[in-house]
């Protein structure tokens, strides 16, 4: 695809990034601020309903969830949940640590703290939060990074409660798990001053590694969430949420605006075909009939359990629902989920991609006399429970209809692959009031200058130290700092002072970039793991050579690092093995040794290697060998 | 608001200089303090925040305080951007073959909004309101709300229990089928009791209801246990008062207590109202009411009285170690009638209260004997200190609840003089407060 003009096209976009903080226990109960692992030791149910704001108005969406009967099911265990997380209990006072930590990355991101923080509720009624609102205070207003010459603005930095995790949807049953909830985040909110997928990329790495580097804050997989809020001129604003990795950003951006643009070119091509929105019939056809016989089993098992098939007519679009907007992404699948959200059902089917998934092309020429459409017109049908296809096509309609104005506001989620979903409409202003369980927290000058006469090191002067205390290379230096992995690199370094650090280093940058490029999910690995792992090097239970071997095979597993030895068959050689090995291979190569001399001693160190590498240290291996033929030499 | 000029919580310095600039709550603000801009809303500061700071509720939603005594600030007044009306929610019609329920309103948290903009609490005085939050009720009944008062319960004394008899006195005359009042959760079980011995042969349900989560929270217990209150009200077959609160953590049941058996057992939880020493005797889960016993006093006419007179000089002393006897002869010398003590294990106190017990009693005060343990029965035959205390008048009072006890001291000594009479009262069972026998499934 031809590379767009994202300054001609008008592009905005803002980063909202979010980072677990590692502090003693969560934001509003002194339960520990870790995920947990042991079973849920309890579960309750409930219905969260929702209220109306100061205007008398429910939010849509949230009446729509609360209206299809939504339960929401609830597991705890006693470690990482108490009362307050369970909502029996009210919230006990804010972390003053979390507080700090956020002012501190206030002042680094040169943000103006404010003089009294105040605790806001903020309504959420999809279940993730017990209470049905998010604590959130702001910390601080303003600020600036500046890239590479250009100056990202800051809106805001606030301190606000993780929410708990979602487990999974059934139904009408949704679950979740309370450890997450009220671990302490930071929220950083750029302006929407960027102006390029790779400025965001970089604007994003750029606060990623300022805030970091309070130490403070959590660098494992799922605990730095990214929103990315895009928009072009004539567009419309897209808030991407949870972009999963830092390097998905630039893709997630470029794939949002290609969407937009292919969406205002679907708009533009509606017109040309004379067709406007009074064109759109908003009948829906019961077609079940039609699909008594059919082979295909989504709508046989729909029918079978008493639903329907209905049908939309979309007269002369024939080619727009296969109108591919992004690479894996036509606007056939954006009704698709439409219809998924508003009408719960598993998908739609048109005849821009049939006959196929079992319905047959006489099926597809059946339906077409029943809903009187020719070749020129899409037909779309859905199957389930009347009231599920009614709200799944109607939702459908809707979105057909905004195609002709161009680009809807919409909250998406963002997919692996760096493609962007529908995941529901944008929410209302967000209702917020405050949090009366909670004092006003003043914030004295005092504790400014404190925090200020402490800062962490920027960037950029501790590339510097790398360098001098260390003796890294400049590049690695570099490369370490733009990493997540800096933490990790001192305590390795202080922890094992007999290791080089140049090969701490080059392990956590050069090894997992090779690894991650062979498709190894290396940032699943935890600082703990890798931690381990140098323990084991320090004290000579692995080689070297192994270390990438072990760490392909712990990536993704809950392995540790013996587990891994074992598995691998990677466990270093006594000395006694090791005797054996050389005295054995030697004498096996009394020709070599007869042609070659000394110098076999290479050719059969070799052949060791490629039989144990990874569990000798090659050097010493040498001189053994090398001791070994000069003994048989004559 | 402009022209009000309430600047509600705003004093000295700060109130003169939000004068100054002729700003009040609620109108568009622009303040600029060190470079930094702050645009707007002004809200409205607490009564216990420090005097010295503005707070500003900002575009996206989030408040924040600015210090003034830094100096160097600057107050504007922006034009109104566009008038924000409350819109009230759209009322549902209860049909006219309905039950018909009243609800009278005591205050608590259960009978409260908040306002968004300031955050405030306001009580909720109508029907209206209560649709608002919980739009089911108009498929359960007609209902009419009455605020009788609104105070935190905490603040409510045996004068108000009498006012709300009366007005359940007047309702059940104008032939409504059930009546619930909403009340705070702290003292709903005191007052239930109260209600319980007043209201004589209720011919209707009387259903207290509390939530422990206020109304604005999407999490709130309110709305279940209103619907469950109002549901029981308009059809359950007892005629009884009773605490309508959920049952568990989960938004599943509600749970009807008897008004002289229930206490509130939990700072916070949402099933925080347990029966003691009883069954409840009833649940409300998927949308109907199950009877938990047979043993209840059914609906239906009768010869119905309110008796709601309470004597104030009853007092409820826990007993402890090292309890200071001389307690017990300040209530003497100041007039008091009666004693409910707290005692410890099957109703004992320290052998040093025995004579200033005796002296009380033989001045004409009750004294009856309840245990800190809440559950069990108290029995003074088995232990020493228990036999003296009877001997000097002490009356064990079986397995009713210390708070209950009091109560229903209050209400029979309003009525009778005679010790003797009041013994043979406060050994009767009235309203379920007092059972000869206990189960082994009573226990926490």
């Amino acid at each position: 695809m031809a590379s767009l003009d994202y300054e001609s096209l008008g592009l905005r976009v803002g980063l909202e990034l979010h980072f677990q903080l590692a502090t003693g226990s969560k934001l509003f109960c002194r339960c520990p601020a870790t995920l947990s692992e042991s079973e849920a030791k309890i579960r309750f149910e409930r219905r969260l309903r929702p209220t109306q704001s100061e205007l008398g108005e429910v939010d849509p969406a949230a009446l729509f969830e609360y209206r299809k009967g939504l339960t929401i099911v609830y597991e705890a265990d006693d470690r990482s949940a108490c009362l307050v997380e369970l909502d029996e209990e009210p919230p006990h006072s804010i972390n003053e640590e979390a507080v700090d930590i956020a002012l501190t990355i206030a002042l680094l991101l040169n943000a103006k703290p404010v003089d009294e923080i105040h605790v806001m509720r903020k309504v959420v009624i999809d279940g993730s939060n017990t209470a049905g609102f998010q604590r959130t205070c702001v910390v601080a207003l303003g600020g600036w990074i500046d890239l590479d010459g250009r100056r990202i603005g800051i809106q805001s930095i606030c301190l606000e409660e993780d929410a708990a995790r979602i487990v999974e949807r059934r139904g009408d049953r949704i679950y979740y798990k309370l450890d997450r909830l009220g671990i302490p985040l930071v929220e950083v909110s750029t302006s929407p001053d960027i102006r390029s997928p790779s400025e965001a990329g970089a604007a994003a790495l750029a606060i990623g590694r300022i805030v970091l580097s309070t130490g403070k804050a959590r660098d494992e997989l799922g605990s730095i969430r990214q929103d990315v809020n895009i928009s072009i001129r004539d567009g419309a604003l897209a808030e991407v949420k949870g972009v999963q990795h830092l390097s998905l950003i630039p893709k997630v951006v470029e794939n949002e605006v290609r969407r937009q643009v292919r969406l205002l070119e679907l708009r533009d091509e509606l017109r040309r075909r004379g067709l406007s929105k009074s064109d759109v019939d908003p009948t829906l056809y019961d077609v079940t009939d039609v699909f008594k016989q059919t082979q295909c089993r989504v709508i046989s098992a729909a029918i079978g359990s008493g639903g329907v098939v209905y049908a939309l007519k979309l007269p002369r679009f024939r080619g727009l629902l296969s109108w591919e907007l992004t690479e894996g992404l036509r606007f056939g699948m954006e009704l698709a989920d439409y219809a998924a959200f508003w009408g719960r059902l598993g998908g739609i089917f048109h005849t821009d991609e049939l006959p196929a998934y079992g319905i047959s092309a006489s099926e597809v020429e059946a339906l077409r006399r029943a809903v009187g459409a020719n070749l020129e017109d899409v037909v779309v049908i859905a199957a389930g429970s009347r009231d599920n296809v009614e709200d799944g096509l109607k939702a459908v309609l809707e979105r057909v209809i905004v195609a002709f104005d161009g680009v809807p506001e919409e909250t998406r989620r963002a997919e692996p692959t760096g493609v962007t979903r529908y995941m529901r409409p944008r929410p209302g202003a967000a209702r917020m009031y405050p949090e009366t369980d909670i004092p006003m927290l003043i914030i004295e000058p005092r504790r400014i200058e404190n925090l200020r006469s402490n800062l962490p090191e920027l960037p950029s002067i501790r590339v510097k130290r790398y360098i001098e205390e260390y003796g890294l290379s400049r590049k690695l230096a570099e490369e370490l700092v733009n990493s997540l992995y800096e933490d990790l690199f001192e305590r390795v370094c202080r922890s094992f002072p007999s290791l080089p650090p140049s090969i701490v280093a080059s392990t956590l940058i050069e090894t997992t970039t090779m690894l991650r490029r062979r498709g190894v999910p290396v940032d699943q690995i935890s600082t703990d793991r890798f931690y381990e792992l140098f323990r084991f090097l320090a004290e000579g239970r692995l080689f070297k050579e192994a270390i990438p071997d072990i760490l392909a095979c712990m990536a993704g597993r809950g392995i540790d690092v013996s587990e891994a030895l074992e598995e691998l068959k990677l466990k270093p050689l006594t000395d006694e093995e090791l005797k054996t090995i050389v005295a054995e291979e030697v004498a096996k190569s009394g020709e070599l040794i007869s042609k070659h001399g000394l110098n076999a001693a290479k050719i059969i160190l070799g052949s060791i290697m490629r039989k144990y590498r990874g569990r000798v240290n090659a050097s010493r291996l040498a001189g053994m060998i090398e001791d070994e033929v000069r003994r048989i030499l004559p | 608001m402009s022209g009000n000029f309430s600047l509600q919580g705003y004093k000295g310095k700060v109130k003169e200089l939000l004068l100054s600039v002729g700003v009040d709550i609620g109108d568009e603000v622009r303040i600029v303090k060190d470079g930094m801009v702050y645009e707007g809303v002004l809200a409205p500061r607490v009564e216990y925040g420090e005097e010295g700071y503005i707070v500003v509720k900002l575009r996206s939603g989030y408040n924040v305080g600015i210090r003034v005594s830094d100096g160097g600030i600057k107050i504007e007044r922006l034009p109104a951007r566009r008038e924000v009306r409350y819109k009230p929610p759209v009322i549902p019609r209860a049909r006219s073959n309905l039950p018909s329920v009243v609800i009278l309103g005591t205050g608590g948290t259960i009978a409260s909004r908040v306002d968004y903009r300031t955050g405030a609490v306001t009580p909720i005085f109508s029907a209206d309101d209560l649709y608002g939050f919980t739009p089911e009720l108009a498929d359960i009944a007609r209902i009419d709300v009455e605020t009788v008062f609104n105070i935190f319960s905490e603040d409510m004394t045996p004068r108000h229990w009498s006012t709300i008899a009366s007005r359940i006195g007047d309702y059940v005359g104008k032939g409504v089928d059930g009546i619930v009042v909403t009340h705070g959760t702290d003292t709903m079980g005191y007052t239930a009791a109260a209600l319980s011995f007043a209201l004589r042969s209720i011919p209707i349900p009387v259903i207290l209801v509390g939530a422990q989560r206020s109304p604005d929270r999407p999490s709130s217990d309110a709305a279940l246990n209103l619907i469950g209150a109002v549901t029981a009200a308009a059809k359950a077959p007892f005629a009884e008062v009773v605490v309508a609160m959920h049952g568990g953590l989960s938004d599943d049941e509600v749970v009807f207590h008897r008004g002289t058996r229930v206490r509130k057992c939990h700072t916070s939880r949402r099933d925080a109202f347990k029966s003691i020493n009883s069954d409840p005797i009833a649940i409300y889960r998927d949308r109907r009411i199950e009877m938990l016993t047979e043993d209840y006093r059914r609906r239906g006419c009768r010869e119905f009285r309110v008796e709601a007179e309470f004597e104030e000089k009853i007092a409820l002393v826990k007993f402890y170690p090292g309890f200071d006897h001389r307690v017990l002869d300040w209530y003497v010398d100041n007039g008091y009638r009666g004693i409910i003590i707290e005692g410890t294990g099957l109703g004992h106190i320290s052998g040093r209260c025995i004579q200033p017990i005796k002296r009380a009693v033989d001045s004409g005060i009750f004294v009856g004997m309840t245990s800190q343990c809440l559950w069990g029965r108290v029995n003074m035959n088995v232990y020493r200190t228990g036999r003296e205390l009877q001997a000097v008048g002490v009356v064990p009072l079986e397995d009713m609840l210390p708070e209950t006890a009091l109560v229903k001291l209050m209400w029979v000594l309003a009525r009778v003089k005679d010790m003797d009479e009041a013994r043979k009262l406060m050994l009767t069972d009235i309203a379920g407060e007092i059972a000869s026998r206990t189960s082994f499934r009573w226990y926490a």
